[in-house]
């Protein structure tokens, strides 16, 4: 997984293309929008991340007008969207099944936009034969939608929006209803899209992979709240708490009782009785209390041979439970002999632990700055 | 072996369909074909011809009944259109659950009782000594009672709402299966409550529509007691005419010529119908 960055805009100072004041969204007793506020710069790509149900799809919807926000403000370029409906704002929606209009052809379905807003029909034409240009599918204005793959609806469907010229395009999970192979390619012709038109996209999802390649910056969402907006390596190595450890990323989770605070470090004894240590960033655990420690399956190394007790901390003798052999993404499960607790380890394909088996003796360790301790109970 | 026995069974299942077809439909309408060609030249004499076509082409009674009742059903098939369509947009799109199953049912409610019962119904809410001639002379609009009975308006009532219950639902299954996010794309993109009624949800109901105009359409002209009841003995309908042909005249010739025409009628309309709003039959009845 390598993410790609791309420089922000230049000119950070200008108004943002979109801003949230505290937008709030009461359903009955049920806060699915709670106080949230965030901005996006011009030209940049800005997910929202979150678990279904976490109220992602309720903002967006709020965004593009379908919903009206209980309280909070919300400003495109500078200017208010509050009472302002759906087919008044500049911004533009990519549903999550598309929504291309099986009634008309392809040259129809992205004139619709254009033929609302009164624009002349050999304007049309040319404008709609452009963008189709411009996504990669010249000359299939007569196509009917139901003759197009899975990708070229996607790019349809960005064209459709994108002949309108909006200041924000909003995606709802567009990627979801494809294949992996065509997900992992659409990943990449998103942004590169994006890039090509150089507008704000302001990208929903709970596919963590997705937010991670194509986003300038991310929030995390969890109950209505934004748990963290950062950069993908931000969230990645900086996570701001135990959800957004657990969420963004794989992780290995341990729970325990702090039994020493070192500066950052913190040290736990897990239930099966083995210590680990890790740093805790935010909130410092209380000696006494419940913590849990994340660390990343990359982040632990591992060894055939014994290893001299450099950092002796979070090293341990295990056993290979199993082998998932995934390509690069191969992982192996192993178990500490004392504790039970398992863990899943990151398995290097550079030859060193290709004999690995079912059964065999490895010895893990970690640096406890590359795990992440916080407090347990949120 | 095999494929012999399933296509026995494949006739035997059909053998039902094609009995109630020849039976009922076929045989008697060659039947009545039959009759409808012979004319009537003495006592028990009979000649084959189109004598009794050309009787209803030399009689304006007759063929302006005809026209009549066919320009009446259609504006009846229209104005059933027009109101049915917001109800079946409301209980398909704008409702949920419950609601929607008891809206439905209210729809249907009023064809628990029999026709005959509902036009009397109506009878007496229109008649000159009715509810809604009192009423408007109670709140003091009229001064004299008003008779709204008999004449082509009170028809067109009746034949409304005996036949919306029949556009509603091809319309509300339709309607239901309009995605409602093309809706919102359509808003979206900067539509207007018209502009995507036009290029979005009409396109899509279409099957819908006209299946529902083809029933409500047939239902109009075959209709005989709506019409012979609320429009008394001055609004004439070619149900009407057929009936006196066979029972008052005993003139079963003319009757079923007549029966023939109305067929002929039915069928060209639909057809021009279909052809006009380039649906199909298989696509629009076969769902």
């Amino acid at each position: 997984m390598c993410p790609l960055f791309y420089l922000e805009s230049e000119n950070m100072s200008a108004t943002p293309d979109l801003e949230c004041k505290e937008l709030t969204k009461n359903f009955k007793d049920f806060k699915a929008v709670d106080q949230v506020s965030f901005d996006v710069p011009q030209g940049s790509f800005f997910s929202i991340l979150g678990p279904s149900g976490c109220g992602k799809t309720t903002l967006l919807r709020m965004i593009a007008g379908f919903q009206f926000p209980t309280s909070g403000d919300l400003l495109i370029k500078g200017k208010s969207m509050i009472g302002v409906g759906p087919n008044k704002r500049p911004v533009s929606m990519v549903f999550q099944h598309l929504a291309l209009f099986p009634m008309m052809n392809i040259g129809e379905n992205i004139g619709f936009g254009l033929r609302q807003r009164g624009v002349n029909k050999s304007e049309i034409t040319t404008r709609v034969k452009r963008v189709l240009e411009r996504v990669g599918l010249p000359g299939i204005e007569q196509r009917r939608v139901e003759q197009l793959s899975g990708g070229q609806k996607q790019r349809v469907a960005i064209a459709r929006c994108m002949v309108l010229e909006p200041d924000v395009l909003l995606l709802d999970e567009p990627l979801g209803a494809l294949d992996l192979k065509l997900r992992e390619h659409m990943k990449i012709e998103l942004k590169s899209l994006q890039a090509e038109f150089n507008t704000t996209f302001v990208y929903i999802t709970h596919d963590q992979s997705e937010a991670l390649v194509m986003s300038d910056n991310i929030a995390v969402m969890n109950k209505g709240r934004f748990d963290q907006i950062g950069t993908a390596k931000d969230l990645y190595f900086e996570p701001a708490n135990a959800f957004v450890a657990g969420f963004v990323g794989d992780a290995n989770r341990f729970e325990g009782k702090v039994a020493s605070v070192d500066g950052e470090i913190v040290a736990i004894l897990t239930d099966g009785g083995v210590a680990l240590h890790g740093r805790a960033t935010q909130q410092r655990p209380e000696i006494g209390g419940q913590a849990q420690i994340y660390v990343r399956p990359e982040a632990i190394q591992l060894s055939l041979t014994k290893p001299d007790a450099t950092y002796g901390r979070n090293a341990s003798e295990r056993t290979v439970d199993s082998v998932l052999f995934n390509g690069a993404n191969s992982l192996a499960i192993l178990r500490d002999a004392t504790s039970g607790e398992t863990m899943n380890v990151a398995l290097p394909q550079t030859g060193a632990f290709l004999g690995l088996n079912k059964g065999d003796t490895v010895y893990a360790q970690w640096d406890p700055a590359q795990a992440r301790c916080f407090p347990a109970g949120e | 072996m095999v494929s012999d026995k399933s296509k026995l069974g494949f006739y035997l299942l059909l053998s039902p369909l094609i009995l109630w077809l020849v039976t009922l439909i076929i045989l008697p309408h060659m039947g009545l074909f039959a009759v409808s060609m012979s004319e009537k030249v003495g006592v028990r004499e009979y000649e084959t011809g189109f004598g009794n076509y050309a009787v209803f082409f030399n009689e304006p009674l007759y063929w302006r009944t005809f026209a009549r009742t066919a320009f009446m059903s259609i504006l009846t098939t229209a104005l059933t259109l027009v109101l049915g369509f917001p109800i079946a947009y409301y209980i398909a799109k704008l409702t949920r659950g419950r609601t929607k199953t008891t809206l439905f049912l209210m729809c249907l409610i009023p064809f628990w009782v029999s026709e005959l019962v509902r036009t009397y119904g109506w009878m007496i809410l229109l008649r000159e000594t009715g509810v809604l001639s009192n009423f408007l002379l109670y709140i003091g609009v009229i001064d004299t009672p008003i008779e709204f009975l008999y004449n082509d308006a009170a028809i067109l009532v009746g034949l409304v709402y005996t036949s919306i219950l029949f556009m509603i639902v091809p319309l509300v299954t339709t309607l239901d299966s309009l995605d409602d996010s093309l809706i919102e794309a359509g808003y979206d993109l900067g539509g207007t409550g018209t502009s995507i009624l036009r290029e979005i949800v009409i396109p899509h109901a279409m099957p819908g529509i006209v299946s529902g105009c083809i029933v409500v359409f047939m239902l109009s002209l075959g209709n005989y007691l709506t019409p012979i009841l609320l429009g008394g003995k001055d609004s004439l309908w070619f149900t009407g005419l057929i009936y006196t042909q066979f029972i008052t005249r005993f003139n079963w010739e003319l009757g079923s010529a007549f029966g023939f025409l109305l067929l002929g009628l039915s069928s060209a309309v639909v057809f021009i119908g279909l052809k006009l709003s380039r649906q199909s039959l298989s696509n629009t009845m076969g769902r």
